[in-house]
């Protein structure tokens, strides 16, 4: 079938500001966005710049805007989107774009890093063997765990677009994911940092996040589940 | 621009991130990496990674070293192998203390399943028993990999790590056999950055794109090992690349052991399980190396499935397992099953061929990961490499499943422990020339040349040759062939005219190094192939089909030569300890 890619263009060496651009040619239906971008780049013009590495949806380099929703573009095949017309494809929202559909990501990983993303535990542990963890306990951080810090939750979230401060739900994924950690013990140093209003009251539960989550994970209900344990703090 | 670091690692997956945790506070030290460390190919690992922990049954670091030894094909370095094995419970205990999240046991324990090739004996008392599989390889559901990855890189944020993240290696500098550092393009401006360093680390991961299928990244092209190879550096044992089983029909998508670790079957079209036939005691947790090759045979002896293109291949058969072990075990890939193939894995098979996989070759080191200068065992100062860029050698002729993720922890922490001790002493050297010259002259080359080439079909050429002429099944023929095509493919990269003449994200221009650096690795792998005349582990020549110890016993050391002669090879002995050789049998 004969598709159109209109792609949003950037090159900050030629272009004063981004425009589209349009690109027709022949695919399948089982092609992945991300091989129409290759087939792009490959055949018709090189100059196009995105990132892309495993191509199956676990890196987390390709989170893209594709007809108007965020999305991984090497796990949305075409038989998944409207072909009938032109697919936009755009970079996220809300991030600088270096070129094209690179973004610079700075501003996201820096607010991943400020809910302080790893273990704290002052106790010592067991020797030669492992903290133990029931699989219960374990399995309620798995979710959170998946992330692939693609960045189509944040980028995704209208308070994010009307608040640049706002941390946005991939660092509040994260944050849940140590604090729910029964290994973990700087809970409430975490939620100290979330609890303010450029943190977690920023959330309107909106339900954008889950919707564009490449993983499929329900972060809004993470976040939830944050909101109940501060709520519990202030009794 | 000039940077000063006593330490440089270069790549930010499970070796490189594990060697920065290692590096103390009082030492500079920089990770450079192509992509963000979190979209390191170490992410991707699923099923799991071994230790002897006995956490669900007995079991022993020598049981774990045996079955490397035999996976190995009897290549591997027993020394090597013995530190690796010893070390693994350590060394995955130290993850779960980091904060990796594990499956658990109902005593809340790191949980552990089967695994291709781990075993032990039958009877306990009797070391010569029945070899029957183990439950050895620790996991978290089928992402191990992206929750290790996660994990380490987390512990770098902990330990204020300094990364240079899209940085591009364009050189390995060594003068005098001393490594005084590397340069590297910042993606996002093209500017050259040197990195002066006391030391350097190479981490640099594996090359599965020179393949057609592979379960690799795209950013999987050999870069480190290129430039060791460039820089007049032997590579050991290149001719041993690992095809898995089972990756998804057509795309390569890894679909990881852990789904026949959990019961699932291969079966060709008159749905017979086809490993009763080639491994009649583990069937389908055989190695990998011989599951390829039974799944090959069966669709050259006319009994795999015809697909719609034409193509043919073996059906994974998950359905007997449930949904509750589906969804719980190994929900990732029967994910990819669904979204890439339209398969529902609970109620049909999903159609599987073999794909290119691992590097049990690489840039030979010893067992502290200080790179070797040449097959007698001298090293080069200053230069260490781990991870898959690297052969210690563990994984011989054919890796075993798992043991990937624990040469990255157990080689990376070894690693940044032997670079603290020289750091002790050690200091810079001063260029003997400018440091950026090869750099600047490559992208201007590349960047001017004209010509009628594309660097995509270039690649695609390669891509398919190699898959045919030096995959799963070799013979002389076939690889004198493919020698030949490197060897024009080399020429037409000459007239390859790189489209995108910015200086902003240019992965044009990147893909293009990429592909000589592909090129390279393509011809050290081909050359060491036609050169090895016996059949061992993943390498197999049709046309000498016997494992031949009394004269193959030995590591193949590959050098490049200057342009238009032939490369050059020598041999290491294999290093044995206590395991003698035998009939490879399972």
């Amino acid at each position: 079938m004969e598709v159109i890619f209109r792609i949003l263009r950037y090159n900050p060496e030629k272009d004063s500001e981004p425009h589209y651009e349009d690109y027709k040619f022949d695919a399948h239906q089982n092609m992945t966005v991300l091989d129409c971008l290759h087939k792009i780049k490959w055949e018709h013009d090189g100059s196009l710049s995105f990132r892309r590495s495993c191509a199956h949806g676990i890196c987390g380099s390709d989170g893209m805007r594709i007809n108007g929703k965020n999305h991984l573009a090497c796990q949305t095949l075409l038989k998944d989107i409207n072909t009938k017309k032109p697919i936009t494809i755009e970079p996220l929202p809300s991030l600088p774009i270096i070129k094209d559909l690179v973004l610079d990501m700075s501003d996201f990983y820096e607010k991943n890093a400020v809910v302080k993303p790893y273990l704290i535990n002052n106790t010592p542990a067991p020797l030669d063997r492992e903290r133990l963890q029931s699989n219960d306990d374990a399995e309620k951080l798995f979710e959170a765990a998946k992330c692939i810090l693609c960045a189509c939750c944040t980028t995704s979230c209208p308070s994010t677009w009307t608040n640049e401060n706002y941390i946005g739900p991939a660092a509040l994924l994260k944050a849940y994911r140590f604090i729910a950690d029964t290994r973990d013990e700087a809970a409430d140093e975490r939620l100290d940092i979330i609890d303010t209003p450029n943190g977690i009251w920023r959330c309107h539960t909106i339900f954008n996040c889950i919707e564009s989550c490449p993983k499929e994970i329900n972060i809004t209900w993470h976040i939830s589940e944050l909101k109940q344990e501060l709520s519990k703090r202030e009794i | 621009m000039i940077h000063k670091f006593d330490v440089v690692i270069v790549g930010a997956g499970g070796a490189g991130l594990r060697a920065a945790v290692e590096i103390p506070k009082e030492y500079s030290c920089a990770v450079i990496s192509k992509v963000f460390p979190t979209r390191s190919h170490t992410g991707t690992a699923q099923g799991g990674v071994c230790a002897a922990l006995s956490n669900e049954e007995d079991d022993s670091w020598l049981n774990h070293a045996f079955d490397t030894v035999k996976g190995s094909d009897y290549l591997g370095d027993q020394d090597a192998i013995e530190i690796m094995c010893q070390d693994a419970p350590r060394a995955i205990i130290e993850l779960e203390h980091m904060g990796m999240p594990f499956s658990r046991t109902p005593e809340g324990k790191i949980a552990q399943r089967k695994f291709g090739g781990h075993t032990k004996p039958e009877n306990p008392n009797d070391p010569n028993s029945k070899r029957i599989p183990v439950k050895r390889a620790c996991y978290s559901a089928d992402r191990t990999g992206h929750v290790m990855l996660q994990t380490l890189y987390e512990t770098c944020i902990k330990n204020q790590v300094n990364f240079f993240s899209e940085y591009f290696l364009t050189d390995l500098i060594i003068e005098d056999n001393t490594c005084k550092g590397v340069t590297a393009l910042d993606i996002a401006t093209s500017d050259i950055h040197v990195f002066h360093a006391k030391c350097v680390m190479f981490a640099t991961g594996g090359y599965g794109r020179v393949y057609r299928i592979t379960s690799n990244a795209h950013v999987g092209t050999g870069d480190g090992c290129a430039l060791a190879y460039q820089a007049g550096l032997p590579l050991e044992d290149m001719e041993f690349y690992q095809f898995h089983p089972t990756g998804l029909w057509r795309l390569g998508i890894l679909v990881s052991e852990a789904a026949r670790g959990e019961g699932g079957i291969l079966r060709n079209n008159k749905n017979e399980p086809i490993m009763e036939v080639y491994a009649p005691i583990v069937k389908d947790l055989a190695p990998r190396d011989m599951v390829s090759r039974a799944i090959i045979s069966e669709i050259r002896a006319g009994r795999g499935i015809l697909g719609s293109d034409g193509t043919y291949y073996i059906n994974l058969d998950l359905t007997h397992l449930g949904k509750e072990v589906i969804d719980e075990k190994i929900p990732e890939i029967t994910g990819f099953a669904r979204t890439y193939l339209g398969v529902e894995p609970t109620k049909e098979s999903v159609p599987i061929q073999p794909t290119a996989h691992y590097a049990m070759g690489g840039i030979p080191t010893n067992y502290d990961t200080e790179v070797l200068a040449d097959h007698k065992g001298n090293t080069v100062k200053g230069f260490y490499a781990a991870g898959e860029c690297a052969c210690v050698s563990v994984h011989g002729a054919n890796r075993l499943g798992t043991n990937s993720l624990l040469d990255l922890v157990v080689f990376g922490r070894r690693g940044g422990k032997k670079i603290a001790e020289f750091l002790k002493t050690a200091d810079y050297t001063d260029f003997d020339s400018d440091p950026k010259e090869r750099a600047n002259s490559t992208l201007a080359r590349l960047l001017n040349q004209a010509g009628n080439e594309k660097t995509s079909a270039i690649r695609r050429e390669l891509q398919e040759n190699m898959m045919e002429k030096c995959g799963i099944f070799r013979n002389e023929a076939d690889l004198k062939q493919m020698k030949s095509i490197i060897k024009q493919l080399k020429q037409k990269y000459n007239n390859i005219t790189v489209q995108d003449k910015g200086k902003v994200f240019n992965t044009d221009l990147l893909e293009t190094i990429e592909l000589a650096n592909l090129l390279d690795i393509a011809e050290a792998i081909n050359d060491s192939a036609l050169n090895r005349t016996e059949s061992r582990g993943a390498h197999d020549r049709e046309d000498f089909p016997a494992r031949d110890d009394k004269n193959w016993m030995k590591h193949t050391f590959i050098r490049k030569s200057s342009d238009g002669e032939e490369t050059k090879i020598a041999y290491k002995k294999v290093v044995k300890t206590r395991f003698e050789p035998m009939e490879r049998k399972y």
